[in-house]
């Protein structure tokens, strides 16, 4: 009869760091598990089965790792804007850790982006860097999480720290689309040396499956970080609490 | 909304700032030197050609910008901070929001401003025809007050926050990227025949959002400094 009464305690009853961190230590290696299956599968299907580019040779195998880390570095700056959001509308402690765990783990996606980008642009177009809107917008956007995470560690006290990241946060994730659609005038204005990163040839089935695999497998990746992460943050801010004391993991 | 008090209060923290920094010029002097410095070092470390600088005139410029707002911009509320004004602004019956507007703005009028105004200077320097220099102006007249904006929000974000002023450019140059590039981007379209109009556009967009949000922003990251 009140099921309206209890979806709202279910989902509150998580938010505080008391009750998430054991839901967060239990979840935790299922993720890990279901990353490490997506992942054998996906590179798997990426190094055996799929078929060797026509124009690319082996080199193109590399996309397997590139694409899905792109995808993972755009996502999880959404992820953090919304934990962000959360943080600053209901003023929830939870939030704020949740997304101040994201964001390492953001900024390596897009590193690696980056760098298997560098690895796939030398053999295929002869150089390590060109100013293509998608490279150039990706290595803005590790600006950006670089920036929130200067900024948060720059602050002592934990809540305010979480706040004004999350105000950062917020207008990046605003700025986001802004600067890639510059980024993508000021390229085709330029246009220097024309490598199209657009125009993919069709790509095989299999290409394609082991791509969403590797995508999965990274996302299952991200999750089980940053529920460990969280968790090591909930330990760090609340080790005064008394529910801490009485874990068995820190009781002696 | 009728509240003239409002509008009293914008002018009078636009007329104490400019006061305050009439009386200690330096400040707003370092500035502008560092803007005239730092593009004069642009010739020198590529080169005289000047088909080479006409080339490099508009980036050159907007990136001297971005760089000489960044700098003036620990001063928008580092010592209000410090000596307790800003808590007092806080406080006032007038909403924080209005004051930064009077602030920022303020900012604008001793940052942006005399950058407009000297860059036609440094424009010659670097051959840019006649027509060119009235779009930079343009485009910066339309792209600073952007700067001081964006700005404003990480100076408040990063107020008495350790390494404060290298932090403040960590957050806030990539978010002055768009500015940068239809900036620059107006004065090489009136080099090369396209025409200015669509970037100026473009910046006069940016300018609308921001005037809009920004302030919000740096409200919101004043109340959580002052918290």
């Amino acid at each position: 009869m009140n099921g309206m009464d209890n979806r709202l305690i279910n989902w509150f009853h998580f938010s505080s760091p008391q009750t998430f961190y054991p839901l967060a230590g239990k979840l935790m290696p299922w993720f890990a598990v279901l990353a490490a299956l997506f992942g054998i599968a996906g590179l798997y299907l990426g190094f055996f089965v799929a078929p060797t580019d026509a124009q690319q040779g082996e080199g193109y195998r590399i996309i397997f790792v590139h694409v899905a880390a792109s995808w993972m570095s755009m996502f999880l700056y959404l992820v953090m804007a919304f934990w962000a959001a959360l943080c600053l509308g209901f003023n929830t402690r939870l939030s704020g850790m949740m997304a101040s765990a994201v964001a390492p783990t953001g900024a390596m996606f897009a590193f690696l982006s980056l760098w298997t980008g560098a690895l796939w642009g030398k053999p295929m177009w002869g150089t390590w860097w060109v100013w293509d809107a998608r490279l150039t917008s990706e290595l803005i956007l590790l600006f950006l999480y670089l920036g929130y995470i200067a900024l948060q560690s720059a602050i002592d006290d934990p809540r305010r720290a979480d706040k004004a990241g999350a105000v950062l946060a917020i207008v990046g994730v605003i700025n986001v689309p802004i600067i890639y659609f510059s980024v993508k005038w000021w390229n085709t204005l330029h246009q220097g040396a024309s490598v199209s990163l657009t125009k993919s040839p069709s790509m095989a089935q299999t290409m394609l499956w082991g791509m969403l695999l590797m995508a999965l497998c990274f996302w299952m990746y991200a999750i089980a970080v940053v529920l460990q992460r969280v968790r090591a943050i909930i330990l760090e801010r609340e080790r005064h609490a008394g529910w801490v004391e009485h874990l068995k993991e820190v009781a002696k | 909304m009728k509240n003239p008090h409002w509008f009293a209060a914008l002018a009078g923290v636009v007329r104490r700032d400019i006061l305050l920094a009439a009386r200690r010029k330096s400040d707003v002097l370092t500035t502008l030197f560092f803007f005239v410095i730092v593009v004069s070092l642009f010739p020198l470390g590529i080169g005289p050609e000047m088909d080479m600088l006409r080339q490099i005139a508009p980036g050159v410029l907007w990136v001297a910008a971005l760089l000489a707002t960044m700098l003036s911009l620990n001063r928008l509320f580092a010592t209000d901070y410090a000596d307790g004004t800003l808590e007092q602004m806080g406080l006032s019956a007038v909403p924080l929001g209005v004051l930064v507007v009077g602030k920022v703005f303020a900012h604008w009028l001793l940052s942006g401003l005399p950058l407009v105004l000297l860059a036609p200077v440094l424009g010659l320097q670097f051959d840019l025809a006649p027509r060119a220099l009235v779009v930079l102006m343009a485009a910066l007249a339309i792209g600073t007050p952007v700067l001081s904006l964006i700005g404003a929000i990480g100076a408040a974000l990063t107020l008495g926050v350790r390494g404060g002023g290298v932090l403040v450019s960590l957050l806030v140059l990539p978010l002055y990227i768009p500015v940068l590039i239809f900036g620059a981007g107006a004065v090489e379209a009136d080099i090369s025949g396209l025409g200015p109009a669509a970037h100026l556009s473009l910046l006069a967009a940016i300018l609308a959002a921001t005037a809009f949000f920004g302030p919000w922003a740096t409200t919101v990251a004043l109340r959580i400094a002052l918290e």
